[in-house]
């Protein structure tokens, strides 16, 4: 069972060391977000007496590279047990559970690489974390949220099949759930509706850790942020389990 | 020779959709055996059933004596797979798809290394075993693909549509090194193909699938004289109908196409 995550999760992170035109390539977004609306609305929020809006901005960058690379990666490993490699795992003498943690532990290690290297980049854009004592913590909770969105990707994808399933999760899940935690705006003084569904959406919560860590401005607070993340992760692994143990051709 | 796999009245249903309607056959072990029939008669449901990863909907299948629904893993250490797609992980090397294999089948470190190094030999591909396998032409992948389905020592190599897609000189040499193994090792092949004189020259039982049934067993002379047919690509036809099978383009189409795009 551990010798079985153990070689997926290995195999996910030889791949990722190895695809340097990914690494690259997923930083266009976060620079992007920074550069427009970090600069783009820092004088606004300045101005309204909420202080520099690329400190508040910088977590929330961090969680959109975390929450993209990790329902992708969810979404992928369900898609290649036509074409990729799974298939020939899934025909091996070994747990299907062992796979699929190994799978999106892997994966999620890969999300949290890359969202250091965007914490990096913010650093480059003039972020400034209030303690370095707190950028591991900040990091474990990059994980968490990491495992989360993997394998909330893996129990979606298992439900879906086609090309056009694929939009309308993308349009209707991961967009919405990234603009509505947080990541953007402070979840003080807004309309009922938007706070309940911030509320609801656990990518607030990944944003509110790394935000309680980093800048020291919590809205929830570290102790809820962990505790909602890890039942949420544990519920989607249940999930995502049982669904890829089903898995059928 | 006693039989290696055993299937009786084996079913298959999607929905209203009969897939296998009720088949029966055996294979001796150490035989080759072909399972042929047109686009949609129900091979690729019939092998996913007997490699676990389709549950029957009635009926039984052996697999050396066991069988896939209750003990999957005894029935997965028996048989080594070539899929109809390539299953490869195209971001490593060829070596280590064969570690990865390795590692999921439990053969310790030692052995494992050797019988890598062997195997890759073998196939003709130990100048390469560095490599990643996305920088492989199609026959290395499927020859890779070969000597990894043998890592574990099968006693039953399941080959689906092995050669689509091969030029001639690929296609036979892939035949000699299966033939080789043969003598080797005793090992049992069951393939299919859509090339006729592939299965006639390497096969010594053919069975003709076709709407979900049986539709012919034997050796190629058997259904070349049953058919009053000179060679087993016409005979094919008198059993199956010339009507050309049209398969809706399906969601798989459309990932397959996506897939082969993206250049994989």
């Amino acid at each position: 069972m551990l010798r079985t995550i153990w070689i997926m999760w290995l195999c996910e992170l030889k791949k990722f060391s190895r695809s340097r035109s990914r690494i690259i390539g997923s930083l266009g977004q976060p620079i992007l977000f920074l550069l427009a609306l970090g600069y783009g609305l820092g004088g606004v929020f300045q101005a309204a007496g909420q202080g520099s809006y690329l400190q508040f901005l910088a977590p929330g960058v961090i969680g959109m590279a975390i929450i993209f690379t990790s329902i992708f990666n969810g979404v992928q490993i369900i898609w290649d047990r036509r074409f990729g490699f799974l298939k020939e795992t899934l025909v091996a003498p070994v747990s299907r559970v062992a796979i699929m943690l190994g799978r999106t532990f892997g994966g999620a290690t890969v999300a949290t690489l890359q969202g250091c290297i965007v914490f990096v980049l913010t650093l480059a854009f003039g972020f400034h974390p209030y303690s370095w004592a707190f950028v591991i913590p900040a990091i474990l909770v990059m994980f968490l949220t990491a495992s989360l969105f993997s394998a909330f990707g893996i129990t979606v994808a298992s439900f879906v099949t086609d090309m056009q399933g694929f939009q309308l999760v993308l349009n209707f899940l991961v967009m919405p759930m990234f603009f509505l935690s947080g990541a953007l705006f402070p979840l003080t003084h807004i309309p009922l509706l938007l706070r309940v569904l911030a509320t609801i959406d656990p990518l607030s919560y990944g944003v509110d850790g790394m935000r309680a860590l980093l800048i020291n401005a919590p809205h929830f607070g570290i102790a809820t942020d962990v505790t909602v993340l890890l039942a949420i992760m544990i519920a989607f692994l249940s999930i995502g389990s049982y669904r890829f143990t089903k898995l059928e051709f | 020779m006693p039989n290696i796999i055993e299937v009786n009245d084996l079913k298959k249903t999607f929905g209203s959709v009969e897939a296998v309607k009720g088949i029966s056959f055996s294979v001796p072990q150490g035989a080759t055996f072909a399972f042929l029939g047109p686009n949609g008669a129900g091979k690729s449901t019939t092998i996913k059933m007997l490699t676990t990863l389709l549950r029957p909907t009635s009926g039984t299948i052996l697999i050396d004596d066991h069988d896939p629904a209750r003990d999957p893993d005894a029935v997965r250490r028996v048989f080594g797979i070539v899929f109809q797609d390539p299953s490869l992980d195209e971001d490593l090397t060829a070596w280590e798809n064969m570690e990865l294999h390795g590692v999921l089948y439990g053969i310790s470190r030692g052995t494992r290394r050797a019988r890598i190094s062997e195997l890759l030999a073998f196939v003709e591909i130990d100048d390469r075993r560095d490599s990643y396998v996305r920088e492989f032409s199609g026959g290395m992948k499927r020859r890779l693909e070969i000597a990894r389905g043998l890592l574990h020592h099968p006693k039953i190599i399941f080959l689906d549509e092995p050669t689509l897609g091969l030029d001639p000189q690929t296609r036979k040499r892939m035949w000699d090194h299966l033939g080789m193994l043969r003598e080797r090792e005793g090992i049992t092949i069951f393939f299919t193909t859509h090339y006729m004189d592939e299965a006639d020259r390497n096969a010594e039982t053919i069975a003709i699938i076709d709407h979900g049934s049986i539709v012919a067993s034997g050796t190629g002379e058997d259904l070349k004289r049953q058919t009053r047919k000179e060679s087993l690509e016409d005979a094919f036809l008198e059993l199956t109908g010339h009507d050309i099978r049209e398969e809706g383009a399906s969601g798989l189409d459309h990932l397959r196409m996506m897939h082969r795009m993206r250049g994989r």
